[in-house]
């Protein structure tokens, strides 16, 4: 029997997953990739909590489907920014972007 | 153990699907293809191989089975092999949802999902992740240079795709692809949606045909430009399996366009179809291959820029125009 | 055990088994890769939750155009060039703290609360009863969405486009 803590706990990993990329990472796109995982174990949450605590309704899911979306624009958006941040400095690793530090 | 008979069904599924279009798609296609550009340019094509070298595929397969798999010596070994294995699969996991025909038991599909053609186009679009795979880990400038055009390409041409086929589900109220063909076929009006919905079929097409990159969106594999793209380096069966990939992608949306817009299996009368099923579904497919070869032996190659613009200047104003003239009218009609 | 046990936990090893990847390999190509399964195993958690248009939209959008996506600017970018240049930077040590206690944390509270649990059954057809809401109570949700689309559809492009 698969219960909706174990939706949780499989989620709060993929979650830590996606933190240590985003923390560790010095290419901006890992970063990206590990905001992604953090997006989708967010995902993981919403629809199993749309299944186990008000299937009625469909709320959960419509609010995963808002995060995709979201996705979809942050992934632009942030590779949209790492392209200019190529072509301007000639690198995408976020700790040599460091021209507003002092 | 409901779940171990639901395993064992999905694996003998794989093998039906895998075996019907390496044998239908992949070597009759490749045959048909050979045959048809030999009559468009005056030539004979394959004449030796058994009868009118219909055995010229079994031929050529045999030869391939034999060659030699070379990697490249600075290639990606994992990722140039995966990539071999991605793109058939791709193509293979759009049968699922297309119905080929229908028995006494109910329509000829694997599984009837509720949101067919939805996941129709989320299979169809997984094909680029092998081709950008195959393109980097080759370590070839031609064959990476094949897989970003691939990625532009097949990228902008799933939105009209997508619009096209909204287009369709609106008018048939499902998103399942049997239950569209039953709206064309079996409820009131019998009326294909070839008939109700031309330009959705147009741009269909054309997306189509860039999808599955063949003339005149080609880029992907321009052999006067990048040797042939993507899979230059592959050699022996591993360039086979990509072949079998781009034909069944190929026959799958064929497929589909005969789901959507030509009323699938059934005969385009109502009462006695004098045709099995599934030969009607066949025969309309193979009008459908018999146009993607015609115009890729008619048409020049497009340039990239061109070619993108065509997608997002032409194709999707085009479709969302379109969009909005059928939900009006769908709108007006139900009032 | 039942099959969706046995489902629920091959598509988690395969979702935590890419992420690993995703997350700690050297090869930055690799880990857009893996970011794949990553997502597909996902996928295969919707269809176990029953929800199966999140489900398609998942592999549309994430494997099929945001991974897509990463992979063309990672080869725009580095090509295959910048594979030998150190991946990580020096925080490994305390990012992995952190994520430990993260998922400590994250962990205790899951498994100490007591969730409720709701009655009644999910919608027959899924996509009818999401668009439905979609156009009725959620509009503005709907509307605002496709406005945050609109922007940052113009601001990528004027990010991304060469100055001359």
């Amino acid at each position: 029997m698969v219960t909706l803590t174990h939706y949780l706990v499989l989620s709060a990993l993929l979650f830590v997953l996606g933190l240590f990329a985003v923390v560790t990472r010095r290419n901006g796109v890992a970063i990206l990739m590990g905001i992604e995982l953090m997006l989708n174990a967010a995902n993981v949450n919403l629809v199993a909590f749309n299944k186990f605590t008000a299937p009625a309704a469909v709320q959960g899911q419509i609010f995963a489907l808002i995060v995709i979306t979201l996705a979809a624009c942050e992934a632009a958006v942030g590779l949209a920014l790492v392209l200019a941040a190529y072509r301007s400095l000639e690198t995408i690793y976020v700790d040599e972007i460091n021209l507003m530090k002092w | 153990m409901s779940w171990a008979l639901e395993l064992l069904r999905a694996v003998v599924g794989t093998v039906l699907i895998f075996t019907g279009v390496a044998v239908i798609a992949a070597m009759f296609g490749v045959l048909l293809e050979r045959k048809i550009s030999g009559w468009i340019q005056s030539r004979l094509g394959p004449k030796h191989v058994g009868p009118q070298g219909l055995l010229q595929t079994i031929a050529d397969t045999l030869k391939l089975l034999q060659k030699e798999n070379i990697v490249p010596r600075n290639a990606d070994p994992l990722i140039f092999a995966s990539a071999v294995i991605v793109v058939p699969l791709a193509a293979l996991l759009d049968y699922v949802v297309i119905p080929f025909g229908a028995t006494r038991g109910g329509p000829l599909i694997y599984r009837d999902l509720n949101v067919g053609v939805l996941y129709f186009a989320a299979t169809s679009s997984l094909v680029v992740v092998g081709i950008l795979m195959a393109g980097w880990g080759s370590n070839n400038k031609y064959a990476l240079l094949g897989g970003l055009r691939s990625a532009a390409q097949m990228v902008s041409y799933e939105i009209p795709i997508g619009l096209a086929l909204i287009t369709v589900a609106m008018q048939a109220g499902s998103l399942s692809t049997v239950a569209i063909v039953a709206a064309q076929t079996t409820s009131a009006p019998h009326v294909w949606y070839i008939i109700t919905q031309p330009i959705s079929f147009l741009i269909f097409l054309t997306a189509a045909t860039a999808e599955v990159n063949r003339v005149p969106f080609d880029l992907v594999e321009a052999e006067s430009e990048l040797v042939a793209g993507y899979f230059s380096e592959y050699t022996g069966m591993r360039f086979a399996l990509f072949q079998l990939g781009e034909y069944g992608e190929m026959f799958a949306m064929a497929a589909m366009a005969v789901t959507l817009f030509l009323g699938g299996w059934h005969a385009p009368w109502p009462g006695r179809p004098l045709l099995h099923p599934v030969l009607w579904f066949v025969v309309k497919l193979y009008v459908l291959i018999f146009v993607f070869m015609w115009v890729r032996w008619t048409y020049p190659r497009f340039r990239i820029d061109q070619l993108l613009n065509f997608s997002w200047k032409f194709l999707i104003p085009l479709a969302l125009v379109n969009l909005v003239v059928t939900a009006f009218f769908i709108m007006v009609l139900r009032a | 055990m039942s099959g969706e046990t046995v489902a629920f936990y091959v598509l988690a090893v395969i979702t935590l088994g890419a992420g690993v990847i995703v997350v700690t390999s050297p090869n930055i190509v690799h880990s857009a890769v893996a970011l794949i399964p990553a997502f597909l195993g996902v996928t295969g958690l919707y269809i176990l939750l029953n929800a199966e248009f999140v489900a398609v939209i998942q592999v549309l959008i994430y494997a099929g155009a945001i991974t897509v996506l990463i992979l063309f600017v990672i080869m725009l970018t580095e090509g295959g060039t910048g594979l030998r240049v150190h991946q990580r930077n020096e925080q490994g040590v305390v990012g992995a703290a952190v994520a430990g206690a993260m998922a400590a944390l994250l962990y205790a509270v899951v498994t100490r609360t007591a969730w409720g649990t709701g009655t009644g059954t999910l919608p027959a057809y899924t996509p009818g009863a999401i668009g439905q809401s979609f156009l009725g109570p959620n509009l503005l949700v709907f509307e605002g969405t496709s406005i945050v689309l609109l922007v940052s559809l113009i601001g990528a492009i004027i990010i991304a486009r060469k100055e001359d």
